[in-house]
């Protein structure tokens, strides 16, 4: 069994007791504990179920790389699924359940799965379920995503919030082991702006659990001087709980800092998520353990060799009483070693290696332990639990030669350095045969900005897996070089390890394994992708590392492969019988470890999930009900429903009143864009279709703009103001864009034109008061003349207007007396206030969006958006008018030459009106006789806008229809989406007040 | 060729599946084939398979610088739709969308076609016109759909917050025929077939040069020497106009980074796919439980197959906003794909200016879901040196003229 | 994620306070061109894998645009410059010609 030792446990204080729960059982733990040591210490080895198999899953690892302890952590607005228990720490009242299984973690019917193992080969659902057809959508992918899927699907809003920080450092050091922190050291002391993190809560990595000497004193006393010297210094910045999940183009790198994990509901945010852009990066992320391939390896109570001395030494937990070591390396000495000195029996270490006469096993021989050279493991026996193994030569077949009972395995294969952040951006590898691994390639590294190298590795994740300390000074060294810095005098302290003899890979135990064994030896824990998955993936032909990825799903678990991969490439690279540099890998992807979702979106939640423009009368607005609708940023008043009123009747109630008193529009959020100077004019007419240069001063024209492809981008009234100043109104959606548009041709193109131009969208607050009693409400203002003789149509006057400083505009957007009344923003809320209050005797009211739309209609004027959809011209909206044929060039006129645009053939706009009075749907089409030659019903027009007029009592619409103006009478059939149609008559587009008259008096 | 059944499963699983053939087999180059097709994603695999399936051209290679399926195919959010609003592109679309009704069977290879539905949210007045214009578009192209309540998404979508505060879901277009496939799946199972039709699948062979003579194609030049072909079909997607250079003509086409990501698997709780365009994200639950989601593409030329984090931030920020139980979710991984966008967003089908070199690109975002579709059309148009109706439109001097098949206009999203 | 330096206002500046505006130094075909200019004009694009001159807006800053010289398989920035040119300034070539001695050149 699996339990705390009396003694020791150098990262836990046994003082501060916890109480955790785990599946509903409380358990007791201390604090600095992870999750997993704490289960472990309450003998909890069986963790959860794997993905397919529904197998059996204990806790493998110790950190990151963990696959199979993944937890649901918490539970409701705190639900959080997936958490791996190796890298989560205990805190009192945890509660955490096992996922994956049914009714229970400890009898789950998923099992079956595991019994019919043998049906269910990598790639099986490619080959089956095919017949009947909808057999896969109704019977087969349902039951596979019921037992697939892992943890629980969170259904409440989260509870907890998140931070995004920016951060900028000309050197950012991702680990905080010996080699990270030597770095950070060699930098800091050279001056350099430094961050290290480290994404566990504790500096110094694997060397402390090693018992690694540096300069004389133990590595722990070492890495606490460190630490203290690095944050005695400004120039420092530390951070623990934070992981680089991300290294971006040009020094960008994502840090995901758990700020509260371990402290839930203490207010402070969940996680901080750091944007850093830095000058340099040090991968110093070190190195992770390779589990070995043999049969049953996937059995509660095999794990990393690592995690064993790493539980043992930090937690004082010792996850089995007689625990067997098997190794291809003398590293695993080291737990062997461990376990014997805490007290525990190693009946056994078993070395694939033919010699094991390095330092470490001479150690451990020394201590008495039973070291067996050359052999393999046939075979765990076990079930949820490990009881013990089959020991075999390893050159063998896997005939066993002797059953040693225990009831753990440690096993290490190796180390393969942390490459991760190196060849996020496309950091190149090289195989390092002796060590049986990829490391990263510093002649190929990542480059920034300028071409130089973005990432320096330094030491284990370089592969130095015994140098690391000397490495880490010279790679610092090198990084600071190219920063323009010096770090000349560094030295790397004195590091005293033993002598390790060479490695020798071992990718499958024992090396002749029948097929049988081959089919129990797990590559994948969490996706239950074993050696003999691979070798069917090869043998199919599916030979390209991301085919055998894909078809196998090896290294697609949560972990992302950080214990399968590299094993899995080299049983590849043996079924293919090629050389596993020749195999190559997969691509290394964002996030290192995954990271909330919460925190990768931040702060934009709810009602700031995007910018909020509000215009000076917004809040207004809100108090007297408006129903709101959003234009890009903007929220615009759609209509102000009184009670009792449904949308639609306020719209007819705002539109009546308009057209039969006065109406009051906050038409702040129109465009409005200044352009001034000795070519504005020449400007204005390279950029509407009309011409504005001749405007004469103090009037306003109606001009389109279209771009280069010729179609219709934006509609607006252009008032001169003086000599060399127009002001541009543009749509409420389109000012920023048609700003910039304006500034592309004027800086790309025209660059010797001398014209300002200035958005003053914002700087004015615009009103428009509109109806037959407008210049009653403006004269009961008063302070300025507002007759038709002194601002007559399509003029424009300053003023003053109840004392505000005002220009006032006759333009009319709904065929009625209007004048559109710009203010100062700062004035925009107190002049609507006394518009408001000025208007009362007349019956003034507010009107909405939907009122201008329908009243625009019922005049037939086009609105952008509606008429337009980015493939209309002005020709096809019968705007001929407001297109110059004199002028030889403007923006999209070539482009209205081209054969398609100037067709004879193009729908163009009518109105229409249905024979029964109804309103036309929305988005219908007119059909046209048979189909064409994909079978389709051909059309020959559609509607653009449709509205019900309450001014005539019955539908109205504009469309597009081919040939239309010519049509004039004709009936034609709208599309219903019942299935049936509706007939038009195609008439004017102009259904109210034909000639203009009540705009213009 | 083994057929795939469960029985054959069966019998395998007696001998530990040590019996199972190659899916495809990897033979060297021949001096010429009748056909090639440069490209071995999905595109250019159907292309290949309708070439032999409905014109018996057999003699065909397929040539791929990579591995099969290993660019774009591999890499999209697998959404299968054809809500289009064009004429053109709903037919196209539409008979993909059919052909990957049947694609499992016709393939013997379960390319695992979920018809779940696709939902696309109409937050704004503006998007719901859109939609209903796409709504009667679709009812008389033969295309299914229908825009549907509020009320109803929530049915159909639990999970979905539909009163956000800010943008709050105001209907939908509904295509109840919609919905996802196995994208490596449809590339293998088309690679399978084609082999099985005796052609070549020549991977790790780069096309370095297009010979020809007198206006028409002779062959390619490889990094496995010299292959003749009688026709050329050009099917490689981000890198068209790098082989069209090689061919002597340039394409309307740039080549952008589209990115996605999945989180962590978790138990079903989505069965639609929804896609989201006032806020720019799309999002689908596969068959492993991750969610699958999307975004808008990034605005410069780049063919690095890496994005821009803010993309990535803002598609999160508006799925949560639509999904507030993503929130603690985990990011699992996150990857890029690129994408070859043309003037006006839809593909090219088309002749060039040598006669008998096809080309077929800039699917951009909607690549996937068109595959079959696009295969069969394509297959035609090389077949009989003139397009058929599914081709006719997405010729590339629409450009010239102006005749644009733009997808935007109806609040469309082109992914 | 993008850092190019704004040639005006001498910013480095984030992705994020720019706005993308494709190919630069495309000459305007307008009334009066041939039906292959204009198209050529509009549409046809070098988009090459390797150098790159390309528009930039920096939208979220002093507003001036402005081009880069930028690779597209590496991102590399080799030079930004100002908008107002109808080609490359000699500096940026050589320094192009520098890093990526295979380049054709410009034209």
């Amino acid at each position: 069994m699996s339990t705390r030792l009396k003694s020791g446990g150098r990262l836990i204080d046994r003082s501060a007791s916890l109480e955790f729960t785990f599946n509903g059982k409380r358990l007791k733990g201390y604090a600095g504990d992870t999750l997993a040591a704490a289960l472990l210490a309450n003998d909890q080895m069986l963790v959860g179920r794997s993905f397919k198999y529904h197998r059996p899953r204990g806790i493998v690892a110790s950190g990151a790389e963990e696959p199979n302890a993944l937890v649901n952590l918490g539970s409701g607005a705190r639900l959080e699924p997936n958490q791996r228990a190796t890298t989560t720490e205990v805190f009192d009242g945890l509660q955490a359940t096992s996922q994956n299984h049914w009714p229970s973690l400890e009898h789950d019917v998923g099992v079956l799965n595991n019994y019919a193992a043998r049906f269910l080969p990598a790639g099986f659902y490619y080959k089956t379920f095919i017949h009947p057809r909808a057999a896969w959508k109704h019977v087969f992918e349902p039951i596979i995503r019921q037992s697939a899927g892992l943890g629980r699907a969170p259904k409440d809003r989260d509870a907890d919030r998140y931070e995004q920080a920016y951060g900028f450092a000309d050197l950012l050091v991702a680990g905080g082991g010996i080699a990270g922190l030597q770095a950070a050291l060699v930098a800091a002391r050279a001056g350099a702006r430094v961050w290290i993190v480290e994404q566990t809560a504790v500096w110094g990595g694997r060397a402390p659990v090693d018992g690694d000497v540096i300069d004389g004193m133990p590595a722990a006393t070492w890495v606490d001087a460190a630490v203290t010297e690095l944050a005695s210094l400004p120039n420092v910045t530390l951070r623990v709980r934070t992981m680089a999940a991300g290294v971006y183009d040009h020094g960008y790198v994502l840090l995901d800092e758990k700020v509260a994990d371990h402290t839930p509901g203490d207010g402070r945010p969940k996680h901080r998520l750091w944007r850093m852009r830095v000058g340099r990066i040090i991968n110093a992320t070190g190195a992770i353990e390779r589990p070995l391939s043999f049969a049953g390896n996937d059995i509660p109570g095999v794990m990393l060799a690592s995690a064993v001395r790493d539980y043992v030494v930090n937690w004082a937990v010792s996850p089995g009483d007689r625990t067997v070591v098997v190794t291809n390396n003398d590293d695993g000495y080291r737990t062997a070693i461990t376990l014997k000195e805490a007290g525990m029996d190693v009946p056994c270490v078993i070395d694939a290696r033919v010699r094991a006469d390095g330092a470490l096993p001479a150690r451990a021989r020394g201590l008495g332990i039973r070291v067996e050279t050359g052999r393999g493991i046939a075979k765990v026996k076990g079930g949820k639990r490990v009881e013990g193994i089959e020991m075999c030569l390893q050159a063998g077949e896997g005939a066993a030669s002797s059953f040693i009972a225990c009831d753990a395995v440690a096993m290490s294969g190796g180390w393969s350095p942390v490459v991760h952040l190196w060849s996020h951006c496309g950091g190149k590898l090289t195989w390092d045969d002796a060590h049986a691994f990829f490391r990263p390639d510093a002649t190929r590294p990542p480059i920034t900005h300028d071409g130089s190298a973005m990432v320096y590795a330094a030491g284990a994740a370089n592969g130095a897996l015994h140098e690391a300390l000397a490495d880490a000074t010279h790679r610092a060294k090198i990084a600071l070089q190219s920063l323009g810095m010096t770090a000349e005098t560094a030295t790397a302290p004195a590091h005293d390890l033993p002598e390790e003899s060479p490695m020798e890979a071992v990718w499958i135990m024992p090396q002749g394994a029948p097929i049988a064994l081959k089919a129990k030896m797990w590559l994948d824990y969490q996706n239950d992708v074993k050696v003999s998955d691979v070798q069917l993936a090869a043998r199919e032909g599916y030979e390209s590392v991301e085919h055998t990825k894909r078809y196998t799903t090896l290294g697609m678990a949560t972990d992302q492969g950080k214990l399968s991969n590299i094993n899995g490439l080299a049983v590849l690279a043996g079924s293919l019988n090629t050389e596993i540099p020749l195999v190559g890998t997969t691509t290394f992807r964002p996030p290192y470890t995954p990271v909330t979702l919460g925190a990768l979106a931040g702060e934009a939640r709810g009602e700031i999930f995007q910018p909020l423009r509000k215009t000076p009368m917004h809040d207004w607005h809100e108090k007297n009900g408006a129903y709101f609708e959003p234009v890009g940023y903007w929220r615009r008043p759609y209509c102000f429903p009184r009670a009792g009123e449904t949308h639609e009747q306020a719209v007819h109630r705002e539109v009546l009143n308009t057209r039969s008193n006065v109406g009051l529009l906050d038409a702040s959020t129109l465009g409005k864009i200044i352009v001034k100077g000795p070519d504005a004019g020449r400007f204005l007419d390279m950029l509407y279709t009309g011409v504005m240069s001749t405007l004469p001063i103090g009037k306003c024209r109606y001009g389109l703009m279209c771009n280069e492809q010729g179609f219709l981008s934006d509609d607006g009234v252009v008032a001169r103001i003086d000599e060399d100043t127009w002001l541009c109104h543009t749509t409420s959606g389109g000012a920023d864009r048609i700003h910039g548009w304006m500034e592309d041709w004027l800086q790309c193109e025209w660059w010797d034109w001398q014209v300002f131009t200035a958005n003053v969208t914002e700087q004015y607050a615009q009103v428009a008061v509109v109806g037959p009693k407008a210049r009653k409400v403006l004269e009961k203002l008063g302070g300025m003349d507002v007759s038709k003789e002194a601002v007559p149509f399509m003029g424009w006057a300053d003023g003053t207007l109840g004392g505000f400083p005002v220009r006032v505009y006759r333009i009319s957007f709904s065929g009625e007396l209007s004048y559109e009344i710009a203010v100062p923003a700062s004035h925009g809320a107190a002049f609507w206030a006394a518009c408001v209050a000025a208007g009362a005797e007349f019956g003034a009211m507010p009107y909405g969006t939907e009122g201008l739309h329908v009243m625009r209609a019922e005049k037939g004027f086009i609105m952008i958006g509606d008429e337009t959809d980015g493939t209309v011209i002005p020709q096809d909206l019968g705007l001929d008018w407001a297109i110059s044929k004199k002028k030889a060039d403007f923006l999209g006129k070539r482009g209205q030459e081209r054969s398609f645009l100037a067709s004879a053939d193009r729908w163009k706009l009518v109105g229409f009106e249905t024979l029964d009075g109804s309103v036309i749907a929305d988005g219908a089409y007119i059909i046209d006789a048979g189909v064409n030659a994909n079978n389709q019903r051909k059309v020959q027009g559609r509607v653009t806008s449709t509205y019900h007029s309450p001014t005539l009592g019955r539908g109205i619409a504009m469309g597009l229809l081919r040939h239309g103006p010519v049509r004039m009478g004709e009936v034609v059939e709208f599309t219903k989406l019942d299935g049936s149609t509706v007939k038009a008559k195609v008439v004017n587009a102009v259904f109210y007040d034909k000639d203009g008259e009540k705009q213009n008096v | 060729m083994k057929r795939y059944s469960v029985f054959a499963i069966a019998r395998e699983a007696l001998n530990f599946h040590q019996g199972w053939e190659r899916a495809w087999k990897s033979p060297a180059p021949k001096a010429s084939y009748d056909a090639i097709i440069v490209g071995a994603g999905g595109h250019g695999l159907a292309t290949a398979h309708y070439l032999g399936k409905n014109h018996g051209i057999r003699n065909v290679a397929i040539i791929e610088k990579g591995w099969l399926g290993g660019g774009n195919t591999g890499r999209n959010t697998t959404i299968i739709r054809s809500n289009y609003l064009q004429d053109s592109s709903a037919a196209i679309y539409e008979k993909a969308r059919s052909l990957y009704e049947t694609l499992s069977q016709d393939l013997n290879y379960n390319v695992m076609f979920s018809p779940r539905g696709v939902m696309m949210l109409a937050q704004t007045h503006h998007e719901v016109r859109g939609y209903l214009r796409t709504a009667h578009a679709n009812s008389l192209q033969g295309v299914q759909t229908e825009f549907i309540s509020p009320q109803r998404v929530k049915e159909l979508c639990p999970i979905m917050n539909i009163d956000g505060p800010r943008y709050p879901v105001l209907g939908a277009l509904w295509q109840p025929r919609g919905g996802t496939g196995r994208h490596d799946a449809v590339a293998w199972g088309y690679a399978r077939a084609c082999s099985d039709m005796g052609m070549d699948i020549i991977q790790q062979c780069e096309v370095t040069g297009v010979r020809s003579e007198n206006g028409k194609v002779t062959g390619v030049e490889t990094t496995k020497g010299f292959i003749g072909t009688k026709k050329l079909g050009i099917v490689v997607a981000g890198h068209s106009g790098q082989v069209a250079d090689m061919a002597g003509f340039r394409l309307p086409v740039e080549s952008m980074a589209l990115q996605a990501l999945v989180s962590e698997p978790i138990k079903p709780c989505m069965d639609v796919v929804v896609m989201a365009n006032t806020v720019h994200g799309y999002m689908s639950q596969s068959d492993k439980g991750e969610m699958v989601i999307g975004g808008g593409t990034d605005g410069f030329n780049n063919y690095t197959q890496r994005g821009s984090f803010q993309h990535v931030e803002e598609t999160l920020r508006a799925l949560i906003e639509t999904f507030p139980m993503l929130s603690r979710l985990k990011m699992l991984r996150q990857w890029g794909g690129i994408v070859d966008m043309t003037g006006d967003r839809s593909p090219i089908i088309s002749k060039t200016p040598l006669g008998n070199c096809f080309i077929n690109c800039g699917w951009g975002t909607g690549g996937f879901k068109a595959i079959p579709g696009s295969g069969w059309a394509m297959a035609d148009l090389m077949a009989k040196g003139e397009p058929g109706p599914l081709a006719a439109e997405f010729d590339m001097w629409r450009f010239r003229e102006g005749r644009f098949i733009d997808e935007s206009v109806a609040a469309g999203v082109a992914h | 994620m993008l850092i190019l330096e704004c040639p005006y206002c001498g910013v480095k500046a984030e992705e994020t306070e720019l706005s993308p505006g494709g190919e630069a130094h495309l000459k305007r075909f307008g009334p009066g061109s041939s039906d292959a200019d204009f198209e050529a004009y509009m549409f046809a694009r070098k988009n090459p894998k390797g150098v790159h001159f390309e528009r930039w807006r920096h939208a979220y800053g002093c507003g001036k645009w402005f081009l880069a010289a930028r690779c597209t398989a590496t991102l590399e920035v080799f030079g930004t410059y100002p908008a107002q040119t109808s080609e490359p300034p000699a500096e940026i070539i050589a320094n192009i010609m520098a890093k990526r001695p295979a380049w054709k050149g410009f034209k």
